[in-house]
């Protein structure tokens, strides 16, 4: 009962690592779909520039951990800005068959810019000394580092929430994915609505990235092999919302840690046959609008 | 049936067969007799433009977007192959017999998740591709797991064409089969069962307003292109004696959705030029700079979208009415 | 008019005649198949595939008799993808009329391309793939790498005279199956005993979950094989993490785990692992030191060659072997009985050999510990256990 309960708990930890760092990179994710509905298959690419930039900014300029992740996300926030202007923002009339279309093509410049700029090795994230090693957290002791990801992650999803249902920005932001035409006729400019918001679900990927890289390794062809988790927490949870991929994501997370521990043959089934129990008996996601 | 309305719902030709529709047949039997040291990479080419065929039937036509085609083109690979090693090696009852397995498989699962729509359903035939492929990784003893099914045993056609190594019988097959398909999806989308395909996608509020059963129209037009997608299947698998992982997964659902939209939806013949050039080029970039297809394809995509919706058929279609405008 | 014609015809023959005598066995090229993972996410090995083979080619390792030339045609598989491996074979032999195949990283890819050389009877020297049964699938296939069977199976019996309990944690394909069977096998018969076993899903890059299960087993000794590369230091990355070396589990397995282009990106974690493997950068052998030396002045300090490189590097000591002992007249059987029983006593890994009746390698397994020499870590061969054929082989055969 006692190693039950042992493993109960690193099932728990460990998963729930894994699933704030999933919710960190969907959440953009599950904004951007709802409010633009556009159909941006290319997010991971945002997370994985996110995981490369900070170990680039590392290596090169000598920063720290903390400011290198930072920058990391600026810097790609700043970038998606650029892209959405130029390149998203004339497909949001589009079918969806463009814009899956053209995301594909996104991802597959980004692998190739990847690869040429930093090779078919992934890349080790530098930790910084003091998050190696264990922490002991109620008597059982831990990686720091994951410690450090379940923290900073529930740290910012507080932010996150807070600062989309308490702010005039977030009102505008609600108002907008629930009807855009009505928002538009009251004034909200939607399209720099929709350029913010766009940098910020891309800030917020790239910081899921970084943080996560030691846990989702860094390598070229991250956005194709990503793609999949990102879609599945986002449907799950529900388009649009923001508690909905929290509660997709630390679903899988833990149902994904929980099956590689007890039933490791059978791992690779877990996430896909509750996506389609899940979808079948709530098509809109967990938490998403019925339509 | 009007002429008018008839382009208005998006079709490609008329029920009347238009020269030019022969192009493609000419240009395979050109390839057989001018360039035999390509009929590998040719008899590639025929089994993806019918994978693609059967994809437009579902999502250029009838507006199903999915990422999960390649579920029922992996199941009639492996079924031909198993059938091979365990039953008869008899090439044209494996053929029908995994055509069929894959229709049924597309009826069951097209009756469960055909009742949703939008990203619900886009992440239900994601999910079934993957299960696929999970289970085809996992039931070592039937599938062969990661190594594959080896040189599965296929007789001569007809006990007397024998698939040789220069791959000269397996094109032949290709072509046949690939044409009697081809000549079927044409009659389908012509047909009136074809028109109201059509019209659940463009508005099915409004089919159902007038009573037309929606669900089991898109069911049906479903269990037909699976059936054509495990025929193309069970052609690879015949053609290399081989069947492996790579036949499922997202990641050959998602490039097959490429292949076709790349040529153009809807339009029939965007699934003979979009594998065509898709293939084509990513052998010859592969084989320049492997490192750069990757790149290469990026942009062709990123182009594509911006600048020619509607694919390189939507593309020439553009430029002939230029022309013609300009002659006028 | 007659007269002249027949001039003219009696000096364009004299003509020929003279030009065949005049150029000796004219400039004769033998075109070789590369069969190679040039992108996708398993680039990486590939990479060292290519790396050794354009050394070598540079470095005018080959030593061909004049006018006889080597043509390498390169093709990609992209990865484990045997419809497309079998499809590049098959146009290598049919549109450019290859002489012989080479290369292949993988075992699916291999296992695809086996009866098509056997059809068209094409040599085919495979340069990595490492699942024991590959070489018997066609008499034409030879191998220059190694199995996992040579370096788990030795690993095995020599782990149970240090270890009473163990702890096996396997890739779930292939090559794991061989490392975990060949292992347990061995571990067992000597006296040790397996407290557990795991097969983890290939593609999996986050350990945790697995080796905290291994943590709570509580073993002396955990016996991993996961593919060399991004899964290999995500494995140490995470024995680290989770303090298993604290709890007092030492980490074995065969040299794949801590291979040396690797080792830079592992920090310190991998110190004190003990691997059996055929090839470490850091033998002390001559041939090896030169090798490396040639490697790092063409590809920069930081770059260390591989087993996939020695793999490549022997490879095309054998082919360019049996192509110099032909004249660069290159006859299926005769190159298939030039191989068989081929030896190089001098490659960067030791003396090598190709068994004549399994035509696969023979070579010895080294004991290496990973330890941080002059400031660089480094596989240090501790034992050597002599020219090991592949023990699975031998078990099947009997």
């Amino acid at each position: 009962m006692d190693a039950f309960l042992a493993s109960v708990v690193s099932i728990g930890f460990h998963g729930l690592a894994y699933g704030m760092i999933l919710y960190a990179i969907s959440v953009g994710l599950s904004v951007t779909m709802g409010l633009m509905g556009f159909v941006n298959l290319a997010h991971g690419v945002f997370a994985m520039a996110g995981g490369y930039l900070m170990i680039t900014v590392m290596d090169r300029l000598g920063l720290p951990w903390l400011p290198a992740l930072v920058v990391a996300c600026v810097v790609v926030a700043l970038g998606s800005m650029v892209l959405e202007r130029v390149l998203y923002a004339r497909l949001y009339k589009a079918g969806e068959l463009e814009q899956v279309l053209f995301t594909i093509g996104l991802i597959f410049v980004a692998v190739a810019v990847a690869r040429l700029a930093y090779g078919t090795l992934p890349l080790a994230a530098p930790l910084p000394e003091y998050m190696k090693g264990q922490t002991e957290v109620f008597g059982r002791s831990f990686p720091t580092y994951r410690v450090v990801v379940i923290a900073v992650s529930a740290v910012l999803t507080a932010i996150l929430w807070f600062g989309v249902e308490r702010t005039r920005w977030g009102a505008m932001v609600r108002a907008a994915v629930d009807n855009r035409a009505m928002a538009q006729s009251v004034g909200i400019n939607t399209g720099v609505l929709f350029t913010l918001t766009f940098a910020l679900g891309s800030g917020l990927a790239a910081f899921g990235g970084a943080l996560g890289a030691d846990l989702i390794a860094m390598t070229p062809t991250y956005p194709f092999e990503q793609l999949v988790y990102f879609l599945v927490v986002v449907s799950i949870g529900g388009l649009g919302t923001l508690r909905g991929p929290f509660l997709g994501a630390l679903f899988i997370g833990i149902g994904d840690t929980a099956c590689k521990y007890w039933v490791p043959e059978f791992g690779a089934f877990f996430i896909f046959v509750a996506t389609m129990v899940l979808l079948l008996w709530r098509p809109q996601g967990l938490l998403g609008r019925a339509q | 049936m009007t002429g008018t309305t008839a382009a208005a719902i998006g079709y490609a030709g008329a029920a009347r067969l238009r020269w030019i529709e022969l192009a493609p047949w000419v240009l395979a039997a050109a390839i057989y007799f001018f360039a035999p040291t390509y009929l590998p990479l040719g008899s590639y080419v025929l089994i993806m433009i019918l994978f693609a065929l059967s994809l437009d039937l579902i999502l250029g036509y009838g507006g199903i977007v999915t990422l999960g085609h390649s579920a029922y083109f992996g199941f009639g690979a492996y079924v031909a192959g198993v059938f091979a090693i365990r039953l008869t090696g008899d090439p044209l009852l494996g053929l029908a017999v995994a055509a069929i397995a894959a229709g049924l498989l597309g009826l069951a699962t097209g009756a469960v998740i055909l009742r949703t729509h939008g990203l619900a359903l886009l992440m239900l035939t994601l999910a079934i591709t993957s299960i696929l492929l999970e289970v085809a990784n996992k039931w070592t003893t039937v599938t062969g797991g990661t190594d594959g099914l080896h040189s599965v045993p296929i007789q001569p056609i007809l006990g007397m064409f024998r698939f040789d190594m220069f791959g000269k019988t397996a094109f032949l097959y290709c072509l046949i089969v690939v044409a009697a398909c081809w000549w079927l999806v044409r009659t389908i989308v012509h047909s009136p069962f074809g028109v109201a395909l059509a019209g659940t996608r463009e508005n099915d509020v409004r089919m159902h307003a007038i009573g037309a059963p929606v669900y089991r129209r898109r069911l049906a037009a479903y269990t037909i292109s699976t059936s054509l997608a495990g025929t193309a299947g069970a052609l690879l698998t015949q053609t290399t004696q081989f069947a492996g992982l790579s036949v499922l997964g997202v990641e050959l659902s998602g490039e097959i959705l490429v292949m076709l939209v790349l040529g153009g939806v809807r339009r029939i013949y965007g699934a003979f030029v979009g594998p065509g050039v898709y293939i084509v080029a990513k052998d010859y970039l592969a084989k320049q700079t492997p490192e750069y297809w990757y790149l290469g394809i990026g942009i062709l995509l990123i182009l594509i979208v911006m600048f020619a919706r509607g694919g390189i058929l939507g593309l020439l279609d553009r430029a002939f009415a230029q022309l013609k405008r300009a002659r006028a | 008019m007659r007269v002249e014609k027949r001039a003219v015809l009696t000096v364009v023959a004299a003509l020929c005649a003279a030009m065949t005598v005049a150029s000796p066995a004219s400039a004769q090229t033998v075109r070789i198949g590369l069969i190679n993972t040039y992108s996708g996410p398993m680039a990486s090995n590939g990479d060292q595939i290519e790396k050794a083979i354009n050394l070598f080619m540079k470095l005018d390792q080959c030593k061909l008799p004049p006018g006889v030339k080597l043509e390498i045609l390169k093709r990609d598989d992209t990865g484990i993808n045997p419809e497309t491996a079998k499809r590049l074979a098959q146009e290598l032999i049919v549109r450019d009329k290859v002489q012989m195949i080479t290369g292949v990283v993988w075992t699916p890819n291999a296992l695809s391309i086996a009866p098509l050389v056997t059809e068209a009877k094409v040599p085919f020297v495979i340069m990595n793939a490492g699942t024991a049964m590959i070489t018997e699938r066609s008499p034409y296939i030879a191998r220059t790498s190694f199995t996992l069977w040579q370096s788990s199976y030795p690993m095995g019996t020599w782990a149970a005279k240090r270890f009473k309990t163990a702890y096996v944690a396997v890739a779930d394909f292939g090559p794991g199956h061989d490392a975990q069977e060949a292992f347990t096998r061995a571990f067992t018969a000597a006296g040790g005993k397996v407290v557990g076993a795991v097969r983890m899903p290939p593609p999996t890059s986050d350990f945790a979950p697995f080796l905290q299960r291994v943590k709570d087993a509580k073993p002396d000794a955990l016996f991993v094989f996961v593919p060399a590369g991004k899964s290999a230091t995500a494995l140490i990355k995470g024995f680290g993490e989770l303090g298993l070396a604290q709890a007092g589990i030492k980490l074995i397995g065969p040299g794949d785990i801590v291979t040396d282009e690797e080792l830079p990106n592992m920090g310190d974690v991998p110190i004190g692992v003990l691997t059996m493997f055929h090839y470490s950068a850091a033998g002390e052998r001559p041939a090896n030191k030169s090798f490396v030396a040639a490697y790092q002045k063409e590809y920069g300090p930081n770059a260390w060659p591989n087993f996939i490189s020695v793999g490549a590097w022997d490879g095309m000591q054998a082919i360019c072997d049996v192509v110099r002992a032909q004249g660069g007249k290159v006859d299926p059987e005769k190159t298939m009985l030039l191989l068989r029983g081929w030896k190089n006593p001098n490659s960067p890994r030791g003396p090598i050999e190709i068994d004549p009746r399994t035509r696969d390698i023979v070579q010895n397994e080294y004991v290496r510990e990973t330890k941080r020499v002059g400031g660089i870590m480094k596989n240090v061969e501790l034992e050597t256990i002599p020219m090991v054929k592949d023990p699975w082989k031998e078990f099947t055969q009997k």
